[in-house]
């Protein structure tokens, strides 16, 4: 039979062995092969040699020591648990900051829509680490925004409650707050796109219909958004869990977040076995459960 | 809606308060002439003249942007790549590893990519004696890794909503496939290219976490010499590079900005005059 | 000179093309003269575009063979084969102007420069593009875009050009005369155009002869004219035109007329079609513009009696719907040629004849 050309030039061997191969081979060493080797180490025991592990010669030949820790010490427990609220929060308001401005955005003048939707992505281009730098400077105890929030709350708060300073540094609310800062992007841009595609004639086929426009909101513009909804809170959600910046920059050294628990592992007690374990743990607990989420929910969307 | 949206308004003018309080506080202070960081002692340029003449900030800028370039070339050459594999090769051996190699890394917490490369570098060290020692190396070997799949998501949409029939038109023309691949697909994909690249740059500019964890002596990156000041707490020389930063990156987007709406305006105008002339 | 000696420009033999399980294309064969505009006519996804496909080199075949001037077409690559495709969605290359575009086919060919400046000016001043040269694609109106990929496609002299709904995404206006432009195009530069089209009009108006397919198959092959007056299927004759048909079966023959029962009809005369047995079943088919209406009785070979259901009056035609004692509806037009003569024609509710050539009776044996 003839050879057929039907998908164009690059449908020929030597050409699609290379364009396929180089990243694929790349791909497999650099980043399958990396993990495999956390997947493994997860199972070694640690030793006092360089590097720091062994898979014992005799019984047992994989440690499972690891993964039992991370399911009865109660600093793996507690790290996860503080991941998943701080990470839960900085999503949820992200969502209720973000779905307003998104809304927003959409809804004003075309004129002014590219200039404020350059301002939301101006932030994103700047510095990660500087960001989060801002905000140290302005939660210090001696901030000018500190102050203003100690003032506002000695005037609202009965005299007894009143403080020098308002403490925020080193606190679960900083890390949320830095996180929802970091992170606001991430959720307004999924949203504004699957916002900005809705059709306006159904809200006013809706208000047509007699409805208010809070219930054309609830009806109409919030269920549709849902597919940005989740794009969004996926994009917040799971490098959250697993921050390690914010964290140690702005966090509460006494409950860390599973990420500085991982780092911590790894480079002071030079535990690879453990760290790799708990790695593993976040990949299984947290990452992929919220994959499959999205996944079959854009599914079970798409289908509808 | 002929109503105002004023709740969305005052929502969006909290939120951009939100984002921009604090870069315009870090810029204020950046000409704060005394030594604590947070208490205003008056207007001066010190901090930035003491930032100039500072060898360190200036080594660790230059390696960055060394690594930078580096790795999003190579980064955009190998992303482009997979792109174009993901979008038009319909099946190949291994297909649906290869797609999740190229998700994978979008979504792996940094921290475990850090300790994942790490331990490769030193395994493989262990091994086969390379690399001895971690540095500019390793460092843009991992940044190439994981900036490449953001080129290739890039590069994968735009290729997928380019119609795929003008290749086939080209090809029809009496093109051979590889004329067909720099005449057509590679300018047609361009755009999404130089965008790959610059997201591959400003990613490895960025980071903290995987350069952290397989740079070694001697390799300081500019995040990396930022992030040991920072762990210390707020200082002014920081304040002052971050301004430099922030303007620089601000610039440089809203000129990127106000280029593209133009050029937007002008193909609006033009596709408006040929409709008039039109028949 | 009889065609079926000299070897046919474009001949299909045999041709099916599968996807997986599914048959797109089966068993197609045709065959197309030199100089001639060949419609292929079908309803959405009847294989059309797959068949063009194969043509152009894009597909390679599940079975049969291309001949092309003589030339097996198996194997050879799309670059190689003078055919030229007019895509669906034009597919001009978005980031060249209306001049590379068009001079793109000419740019790996070994001919000088100034040859290829001739070519591309020519071509631009065949469609009428020569102010609009230096456009994008996007510059231009959809109109001028059809244009710019047809001079695309002709710029290399093709000797077969394959045009995919090449009017289906302009207006109705613009189609209409741009029917016309393209015939004018195909004479001026002699090349075989194959033009698929789901528009039976359009396949009228611009074809020399049509190719009707359905689900794959090719169901008759004619001109414009033998596909309208002798459809040689229920399908074909309902596809192109529109039809009132009837159950009916062969009761004998009278002279050169075919006599059969038809229930709702009574006895009807109709032009013979050779190889039909008594007391077979067939189908006879009745277009709306060969019924005659009368308020008095006619004195005609076929006539029946109805009432005038409905009517709807266009201006220079009507369209009655008529019911037949059996309680059947038959579609009929009515051309209004004199002004004022309200009384004659038949209203609402009226009792009217219906009546009719044996010559304009379909019968159909499929
Ligand atoms: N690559 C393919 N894989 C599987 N099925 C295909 C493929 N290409 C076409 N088909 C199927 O083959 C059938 C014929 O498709 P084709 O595009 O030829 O139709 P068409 O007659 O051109 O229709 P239209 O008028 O809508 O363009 C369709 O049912 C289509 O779904
Ligand atoms: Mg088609």
């Amino acid at each position: 039979m003839s050879k057929a050309y039907k998908t164009g030039w690059f449908d020929r061997k030597g050409w699609s062995d290379i364009i396929i191969g180089l990243p694929y081979v790349w791909l497999v060493a650099l980043f399958l092969l990396p993990f495999l080797i956390v997947v493994a180490m997860s199972v070694a025991t640690k030793t006092p040699t360089a590097p720091p592990f062994s898979f014992g010669g005799d019984y047992p030949l994989l440690n499972w020591e690891g993964y039992e820790r991370v399911f009865s010490d109660g600093l793996y427990l507690r790290a996860f648990l503080t991941s998943v609220v701080n990470a839960a929060a900085a999503m949820l308001l992200c969502l209720i900051v973000g779905y307003p401005m998104a809304l927003g955005l959409v809804r004003v003048a075309p004129a002014w829509r590219n200039i404020l939707l350059m301002l939301v992505i101006l932030p994103f281009w700047t510095s990660f680490l500087l960001r989060v730098y801002a905000w140290m400077g302005l939660m210090g105890k001696n901030s000018w925004f500190n102050k203003l929030l100690t003032d506002w709350w000695n005037f609202v708060v009965p005299v007894d409650w009143a403080v020098n300073s308002i403490p925020m540094m080193h606190t679960n609310f900083a890390v949320v707050l830095v996180m929802v800062y970091t992170y606001l992007p991430f959720m307004i841009l999924p949203l504004y796109a699957s916002l900005e595609r809705l059709d306006t004639t159904l809200d006013e086929a809706a208000l047509d219909l007699g409805s208010r426009p809070h219930q054309v909101f609830f009806d109409i513009t919030l269920p549709q958004s849902v597919p940005g909804i989740i794009a969004g809170g996926m994009l917040v959600f799971i490098p959250a869990a697993g921050e390690l910046v914010i964290p140690t920059l702005v966090g509460n050294s006494a409950s860390p977040m599973i990420g500085r628990v991982i780092s911590d592992e790894f480079n002071q007690a030079r535990d690879w076995p453990m760290a790799s374990a708990v790695a593993v743990a976040l990949l299984v607990l947290m990452v992929v459960p919220t994959m499959l989420y999205s996944h079959f929910q854009a599914k079970s969307g798409g289908a509808k | 809606m002929n109503r105002r949206p004023v709740f969305l308004i005052t929502m969006l003018c909290f939120g951009f308060a939100f984002f921009y309080i604090p870069i315009l506080s870090m810029i204020v202070y950046s000409f704060n002439e005394s030594r604590l960081a947070t208490v205003w002692g008056g207007f001066s340029t010190k901090w930035y003249v003491s930032l100039f003449s500072n060898r360190q900030v200036i080594a660790a800028l230059i390696l960055s942007l060394k690594i930078a370039l580096i790795s999003a070339t190579v980064a955009t050459i190998l992303g482009t790549m997979a792109g174009i594999a993901l979008a038009r090769f319909r099946k190949f051996r291994g297909r649906v590893l290869f797609s999740g190699l190229v998700t994978a890394p979008l979504i792996m917490p940094e921290v475990i990519t850090g300790i994942s490369s790490l331990m490769f570098f030193i395994l493989l060290a262990d091994w086969i004696g390379w690399p001895g020692q971690r540095g500019f190396t390793t460092v843009t070997l991992a940044h190439i890794t994981f900036s490449m799949v953001f080129v290739t998501t890039v590069v994968q949409s735009r290729m997928v909503q380019a119609d795929q029939a003008i290749e086939e038109a080209a090809m029809d023309l009496g093109s051979r496939p590889w004329q067909v691949l720099f005449d057509v697909t590679l300018p047609v994909i361009f755009p999404a290219i130089m965008s790959g690249w610059l997201l591959a740059f400003t990613i490895s500019l960025d980071d903290v976490v995987i350069t952290a964890f397989t740079t070694g002596p001697g390799a300081t990156t500019l995040p990396l010499l930022i992030w040991s000041k920072v762990k210390l707490g707020v200082t002014p020389d920081v304040n002052a590079l971050a301004t430099l930063m922030v303007l620089v990156v601000g610039l440089g987007v809203v000129l990127a900005g106000i280029l593209m709406s133009r050029a937007d305006r002008r193909r609006d105008a033009d596709a408006r005059l040929a409709y008039q002339a039109n028949e | 000179m009889p065609a079926a000696q000299a070897e046919p420009f474009l001949r299909i033999e045999g041709v099916s093309k599968k996807f997986g399980s599914f048959t797109a294309v089966s068993d197609v064969s045709l065959t197309v003269e030199k100089g001639e505009i060949f419609a292929l006519l079908g309803g959405s996804g009847c294989g059309k575009t797959t068949l063009l496909r194969m043509l152009a080199g894009f597909e390679d075949l599940s079975a049969g063979r291309i001949f092309l001037d003589g030339k097996d077409m198996a194997g050879v690559p799309p670059w190689l084969r003078p055919v030229h495709m007019m895509f669906q969605s034009y597919a001009l290359f978005p980031h060249m102007t209306v001049e590379t575009n068009i001079a793109y086919g000419l740019k790996h060919e070994p001919i000088s420069k100034a040859a290829k400046q001739d070519r591309v000016r020519e071509m631009l001043d065949l469609v009428q593009l020569t102010q609009f040269a230096a456009r994008k694609p996007h510059q231009i109106s959809g109109g001028q875009r059809q244009r710019v990929a047809l001079a695309r496609a002709l710029a290399r002299q093709p000797k077969l050009l394959l045009l995919d709904e090449p009017l289906a995404a302009l207006d109705k206006k613009l189609r209409e005369h741009t029917q016309f432009e393209l015939m004018s195009i195909q004479q001026r530069t002699g090349v075989t155009f194959m033009v698929v089209t789901h528009d039976q009009e359009e396949a009228m108006t611009l074809a020399d002869r049509i190719a009707v397919m359905d689900k794959g198959q090719v169901k008759q092959v004619g001109t414009p004219t033998d596909i309208y007056e002798f459809p040689n299927s229920r399908f074909v004759a309902g596809f192109i035109g529109s039809i009132t048909s009837f159950e009916a079966s062969v009761k004998g023959r009278d002279g050169d007329h075919l006599v059969l029962d038809v229930p709702a009809l009574g006895a009807v005369q109709a032009r013979d079609v050779p190889g039909l047995v008594e007391g077979q079943a067939v189908t006879l088919a009745l277009r709306p513009e060969k019924l005659r209406i009368t308020k008095n009785r006619p004195d005609a070979t076929n006539v029946v009696e109805g009432q005038v259901k409905d009517l709807a009056y266009f201006g220079k035609d009507s369209l009655y719907r008529i019911t037949l004692p059996s309680g059947e509806l038959v579609q009929a037009h009515a051309v209004n040629a004199n002004r004022g003569e309200d009384a004659a024609r038949a209203d609402w509710d009226d009792r009217v004849f219906l009546s009719f050539d044996p010559a304009s009776a379909i019968v159909l044996a499929e």
